[in-house]
């Protein structure tokens, strides 16, 4: 029987903190599939302390989003299944969410995805008066609902190719 | 400064009770967009709700979470304005309802967004977004129905004539809110060719736990599942 090397103990815990955040932002939304959390702009953070106690900070879409609850045993699932146990998930309000957190590789995945990607609310791109039907580009669209099948969508439909489509509405 | 515990208890029982009431619009609807569109508001006023009571709770510091305080407090220990607790007779009521609380709330969340307790401004900060779309859609409902046909538009006044007495207890804390309020209130009912009701009888109490009998059937049915099977969880 080999004695473990002095130091096992501490070089046991000592994980790489790039790695975890990687298995974390590759968790993905439960009601919009093609998106991780990280392309939807709701995981804020990924911290590994001394002792290998990994802390993720997350924050909600919409305040009473019910994917949440799932988004936070996905975490402890996909870390789990990494080898990591001792996680502690923080749920962070402010500063609050925005559509404008969803990056240009997420927006890209829900058009192709037939999901209209929303306008900027903020910054230098001005808020589009409509909204581009995700299948035949067509600019001659109508909302028929600010609420649709989730919580952050709305329910358009196009005059051009007169499908319907969901939006991920401006917040 | 830190908020109190009745005010927090004020601003998430609002929320709470105006999502019980939406929620008892699912499956009722005149269309089924509307189905969703009103299950969408009630869920963003229950997440409202539970970050408020949530907080609540923790100030108040007697190991009280967010189910206690929904489930196990009886209707003289509910804070919430009259005017959300009023039963929906008519679909024209509310829509009516949620145009004077939408209203209120956005106003009030914006003001608190930049207030003094950090972890209140978090919570309006969030919810305030949600309020505009909760506005834009009762003034939608409000102007296709008021400039709509003899029927929808006499419905939709008597919804108006109904509920105006209660909308002035939302105002007792924050009087000066009001001008504000009325002059987007006032902007929707003229669009929608509706006649702003003079103010006269205020009926008041909600913030000290004096309620409608209306709020004792809302908790009863809100409450059961929990009184009969304390703690369960799904």
């Amino acid at each position: 029987m080999v004695s473990a090397p002095r130091g096992t103990a501490a070089s046991a815990v000592r994980v790489d903190a790039a790695a975890v955040r990687d298995v974390v932002a590759a968790v993905v939304d439960p009601e919009l599939v093609v998106l991780t959390i990280d392309d939807l702009g709701v995981l804020r953070s990924v911290d590994v302390d001394a002792g290998g106690r990994v802390t993720v900070t997350i924050t909600p879409t919409y305040s009473g989003c019910p994917a949440m609850d799932v988004i936070r045993a996905d975490i402890r699932g996909a870390l789990a299944a990494a080898g990591y146990r001792d996680v502690d998930i923080v749920t962070q309000l402010a500063p609050a969410w925005s559509t404008d957190l969803i990056t240009e590789s997420g927006r890209t995945k829900l058009a192709s995805a037939g999901i209209a990607p929303p306008a900027r609310v903020t910054g230098p791109v001005p808020v589009a008066l409509s909204v581009r039907c995700p299948r035949c580009g067509s600019l001659d669209t109508e909302r028929l609902s600010a609420f649709g099948s989730t919580a952050c969508k709305a329910l358009w439909r196009c005059r051009g190719c007169r499908e319907p489509f969901d939006q991920v509405k401006p917040l | 400064m830190t908020a109190s515990v009745d005010r927090l208890l004020a601003l998430g029982d609002d929320a709470l009770v105006t999502a019980q009431r939406l929620g008892q619009w699912c499956t009722r609807s005149p269309e089924m967009e509307e189905d969703v569109a009103l299950a969408n508001i009630a869920l963003d006023q229950l997440g409202a709700a539970r970050l408020l009571l949530t907080y609540a709770g923790a100030l108040e510091g007697a190991g009280r979470d967010e189910d206690a305080l929904a489930y196990l407090r009886t209707d003289r220990e509910f804070r919430n304005a009259l005017l959300v607790e009023l039963p929906d007779r008519d679909f024209a009521v509310m829509i009516a309802k949620l145009l004077f609380v939408s209203a209120y709330q956005r106003l009030l969340y914006e003001r608190l967004a930049g207030g003094g307790d950090e972890r209140l401004a978090g919570i309006a900060a969030k919810t305030v977004k949600e309020s505009a779309y909760h506005l834009e859609h009762a003034a939608l409902w409000t102007l296709r129905l008021g400039d709509g046909t003899d029927t929808s538009h006499r419905r939709m006044q008597a919804g108006i004539d109904e509920v105006w007495p209660y909308t002035h207890e939302l105002f007792e804390s924050e009087p000066d809110l009001r001008g504000d309020w009325l002059s987007t209130v006032e902007d929707v009912l003229a669009r929608a060719t509706l006649a702003r009701p003079a103010d006269g009888w205020a009926p008041t109490g909600g913030r000290d736990g004096r309620h409608t009998e209306e709020l004792s059937y809302l908790l009863a049915e809100m409450q059961v599942l929990h009184r009969a099977h304390p703690g369960a969880r799904w």
